[in-house]
């Protein structure tokens, strides 16, 4: 049996990153991927974003295969065929040290990888790490798929995924569960850059998101999202499970409703369809959240349910994540205390960074969501009628539009209910 | 665009073992909603008239693992598929 200091199961963002920084810290260092390459087996929106992943890679955007700055983020609220949208762009962000870029998971996670490579990491593809490994009670290595493919190390970092088979196994991940995961599907429509950069307002090179809420997921709780790559768009939709389930909701129906949003189709208009992708998403946030560690292991990323669905950051809790497992285990091997209590360190660690302190803010925000359904659905009606009579010049006095306007809003949603519901979402922000 | 014509876009190198299961086809007759014919993103899942079971398609499987969470009585029994078989992405 080949033995090494650290085994890391996955190749994404957290583990790679924790791959990185194990091995700058003179550990001998092994990411196992079932994929051919990292990256092959990899989905995301996706939105990376520049501090988490500069702090694995300096200067990561000299080199690293980017599709776009992004410039702009704009958020819309549709309902029906009515939209209402809020933009923030600022040029600053076209230029280095940059605020996020759109990627595609094959190229950049390749990179990543040769990265890793570069810094002494040895990467084993096609492989699928089965259960850890074990010494009576001690975590000693990993058991793959292969014919024996037991591999020894002394702390297995685990980046497996949303999907945390290995965890679950160790007694560290409980089940997901349907109102803890979303399902999310995705489409690379290829469209001329011109084209793009056109129809988002965008000097050449640079990009811009957009998120839209309510009817662009029939009111359920979720979002869709577009995104500007160099030669094309992700276009997705990602809803919790549970809830898809019970509106009966297929996922790749709920995509082509969207697209065929007047909105967005003027987006798309022209574009080929390069690929159709899925995903599943961990939203079940801080109270979902597996045990972080164990005696020779440490849980990063997605499997450690990293994600903050309301801000959608993802890549930026993985990556550092994974940069602080690499670090601890090699602390811990160097100082000889592979004990739960030498592992501990990384939990201390990730709770004083935004990665826990972010989750823990949000702690109660999708169960306060899920509980009032009104969000995605009565108050979009409302904005947009209210914007409606707003701007219509129909020779209606404004005194009598701003009567109709306050009218309509409690007839949608008592004087009541809406103080509740104000009051409901800053107890759940507290 | 349907579905059929998008999964035709996605590259696959497909196994010949079967990574997905159905524990139990009595579980199958007796749950009214089936919602693994829905929540798929890739449609594996398709009840079978004929033979009075949910049919599966793992060949065109996206390894997303919803089923295996949508499924309420845990009765799909869905792993990754061997170590380099299965979808393997061009953009991701």
């Amino acid at each position: 049996m080949e033995n090494f200091d650290v085994i890391v199961v996955g190749g994404g963002p957290a583990g790679l990153s924790a791959a990185i920084s194990a091995a700058r810290a003179g550990m001998k260092t092994v990411v196992i991927e079932r994929g051919d390459y990292p990256g092959t087996k990899n989905v995301m929106g996706g939105v990376l974003y520049s501090r988490a992943t500069e702090a694995v890679i300096p200067e990561f955007w000299k080199e690293a295969p980017l599709e776009r700055p992004v410039i702009e983020q704009r958020y819309g609220l549709l309902t029906g065929n009515e939209i209402i949208t809020a933009a923030y762009r600022d040029p600053l962000w076209a230029e280095p040290p940059y605020n996020a870029h759109t990627v595609l998971r094959v190229k950049f996670d390749g990179w990543l990888a040769k990265k890793a490579e570069q810094a002494g990491v040895m990467i084993i593809p096609e492989t699928v790490v089965e259960d850890l490994l074990y010494k009576g009670d001690l975590v000693v290595g990993v058991r793959t798929g292969r014919a024996e493919g037991d591999l020894g190390a002394k702390v297995v970092i685990l980046a497996e995924g949303a999907n945390n088979f290995v965890a679950h196994k160790a007694g560290l991940a409980q089940d997901l569960q349907p109102d803890t995961v979303a399902v999310a599907v995705k489409e690379i429509i290829a469209l001329p850059q011109e084209k793009i950069e056109d129809r988002f307002c965008l000097e050449p090179g640079q990009g811009a998101t957009i998120e839209l809420f309510g009817d662009s997921t029939d009111s359920m709780l979720g979002t869709a999202f577009i995104y500007t790559n160099q030669d094309s768009l992700s276009i997705g939709v990602g809803v919790i499970l549970k809830q898809m389930i019970d509106k009966k909701w297929t996922p790749n129906d709920l995509l082509e409703n969207l697209k065929a949003k007047p909105y967005v189709k003027r987006l798309l208009q022209g574009g080929e369809t390069k690929e159709y992708l899925a995903h599943l998403l961990p939203e079940g946030g801080y109270k979902a959240m597996p045990k972080l560690y164990r005696q020779g292991v440490l849980v990063a990323g997605d499997t450690a349910m990293l994600v903050n669905g309301l801000n959608r950051e993802g890549s930026n809790l993985a990556m550092t994540s994974g940069l602080i497992a690499g670090q601890v285990a090699a602390e811990a091997i160097k100082s000889g205390d592979i004990s739960a209590h030498g592992m501990s360190v990384y939990e201390t660690r990730l709770r004083d960074s935004f990665v826990v302190k972010d989750l823990y803010k949000y702690r109660n925000i999708n169960h306060f969501f899920e509980k009032n359904p009104h969000f995605f659905k009565v108050y979009p009606e409302i904005v947009s009628n209210a914007a409606r009579t707003f701007f219509s010049a129909n020779e209606t006095p404004k005194s009598e539009g701003f009567k109709q306007i306050g009218k309509m809003m409690f007839e949608r949603r008592s004087k009541g209910a809406m103080f509740s519901d104000i009051f409901g979402a800053w107890r759940a922000l507290k | 665009m349907k579905l059929d014509d998008k999964l035709y876009l996605v590259r696959f190198n497909t196994d010949i073992q079967n990574h997905i299961k159905i524990k139990d086809s009595e579980v199958c007759l007796k749950c009214q909603d089936k919602p693994c014919t829905r929540i798929c993103p890739a449609h594996v899942y398709d009840w079978d008239e004929e033979e009075n079971r949910i049919s599966v398609g793992y060949e065109g499987c996206l390894e997303c693992g919803t089923c295996r969470i949508g499924c309420p009585s845990g009765n799909i029994a869905w792993q990754y598929p061997r170590g380099g078989f299965g979808v393997s992405w061009k953009n991701g």
